[in-house]
């Protein structure tokens, strides 16, 4: 039995070793906001916040995540109440099929909490371990660059 | 894919960890950021996994000496941002900058990563260049006995690397550090790592089976006009392989361009 709090609800469920962090969220707590991509840790779709730092949830057992806090998309605003990150994505363009957008919110939420973001060069290596095969990213820097400038 | 199934144990003492990598076909746990990828391939399938992350008093980034004691489980993200790594080893923090993404920076240990023996890893390349110790449950190993070829190293199989000793570099040692990568983050086509000081040490990383010092390069230096000649000779001291992202020559090609640049770097800093 592992106990896991996600987005501030404590959950305590059975998982057998092998279940990644990220099936345990969508498969386990129906949480599917998180998104899971190439599970090699690659396109970055599925970072979540574990204790405070951005992770990828491919690359967690979700018995290495027990005792912990974890934050997803679910947990950053709702459609009639967006969190101003969600809401520079929407003003910026930001997504289109929005399969990598989680994963883009999430290490932005990590990026502007520890990095001061002063130019678009730190925004984009930031942003380097998460693919879109959509926006060619201009957008999503722009999003980002907006949340810094408008205070975060 | 998914990992292959395994037993999993997160003990709470290097003792137990020991013990329990004694038996079984077991692989030690820490960041996972190298090991979860192997798993979800399906490349590797042991039946236990030690998970050595809840053991506590192994993260940790203290005064050597004027060096660095730096525990095994330290996570990368704690050495890219600790003032003592920028202000003692600021080839390392610089180096630190190149190793992956956030999110893999924020899970994976330096420990791990020596551990893993990556040959195109950074961290094993700069522990070679400062000449660290590596201190495991049962002895101490000089970087240069540790890293054996691609993935393997010179420990034993319920052997775990607790600590990482970082003599001071003598005062006005120069550095340079240069990478080159398709992507920021992502593994290094090559790298080089040098030092300027009291000596003269070169090390390439990502162009042979593992991590080398460039021996022979390192001995034609003499001041900023030898350079030139110190990277012609840096490019045929290395035997890099091809593969889909870059072919040998090329690689090799870049480790000349990398150490000139590198070298330079470490000469303006030389005090």
């Amino acid at each position: 039995m592992i106990k896991i709090t996600v987005n501030g609800v404590t959950y305590e469920r059975e998982a057998e070793p092998r279940l990644l962090l990220a099936d345990f969220l969508r498969h386990e707590l129906g949480l599917t906001g998180t998104h899971v991509g190439c599970e090699q840790g690659v396109c970055g779709a599925c970072t979540v916040i574990l204790n405070g730092d951005s992770v990828r949830s491919c690359l967690c057992f979700a018995v290495q995540a027990d005792g912990g806090e974890i934050e997803t998309v679910e947990g950053l605003g709702t459609v009639e109440n967006l969190d101003p990150l969600q809401q520079a994505f929407q003003e910026h363009h930001a997504l289109q099929c929005g399969f990598c957008t989680p994963g883009m919110l999430m290490t932005g939420v990590d990026l502007l909490r520890k990095y001061p973001l002063a130019t678009d060069q730190e925004i984009r290596e930031g942003l380097s371990g998460n693919l879109c095969r959509c926006t060619g990213y201009e957008h999503i820097v722009s999003a980002i660059r907006s949340v810094v400038e408008n205070g975060r | 894919m998914k990992p292959p199934a395994f037993e999993y144990l997160a003990p709470a003492t290097l003792e137990e960890a020991v013990a329990a990598l004694g038996g079984e076909d077991a692989k030690i746990l820490a960041g996972g950021q190298s090991l979860v990828p192997m798993l979800n391939f399906r490349l590797l399938a042991p039946s236990l996994l030690v998970d050595i992350t809840r053991i506590p008093g192994l993260d940790y980034i203290e005064d050597w000496d004027g060096g660095l004691r730096i525990g095994a489980l330290t996570r990368h993200h704690t050495l890219e941002t600790s003032p003592l790594v920028r202000e003692r080893f600021p080839v390392l923090h610089a180096a630190m900058a190149h190793v992956a993404h956030l999110a893999i920076r924020n899970r994976g240990t330096i420990g791990g990563s020596l551990c893993h023996g990556d040959p195109a890893a950074e961290l094993p390349g700069l522990a070679l260049l400062l000449d660290a110790q590596l201190r495991t449950t049962q002895r101490t190993i000089p970087a240069t006995d540790f890293f054996e070829g691609t993935l393997a190293t010179a420990l034993a199989e319920d052997e775990i690397l607790t600590e990482i000793l970082l003599p001071a570099l003598p005062p006005g040692t120069g550095w340079g550090f240069e990478e080159f990568a398709r992507r920021s983050g992502d593994f290094a086509l090559t790298a080089v790592a040098a030092t300027i000081g009291a000596e003269v040490r070169i090390v390439a990383i990502g162009a042979n089976e593992k991590p080398i010092r460039l021996a022979k390069a390192e001995g034609l230096f003499s001041d900023q006009s030898s350079i030139d000649a110190v990277a012609a000779a840096a490019q045929d001291e290395v035997s890099p392989d091809s593969d889909l992202h870059a072919s040998a020559d090329y690689r090799r090609h870049l480790v000349g361009v990398l150490a000139r640049r590198a070298l330079k770097s470490a000469w303006e800093g030389a005090s």
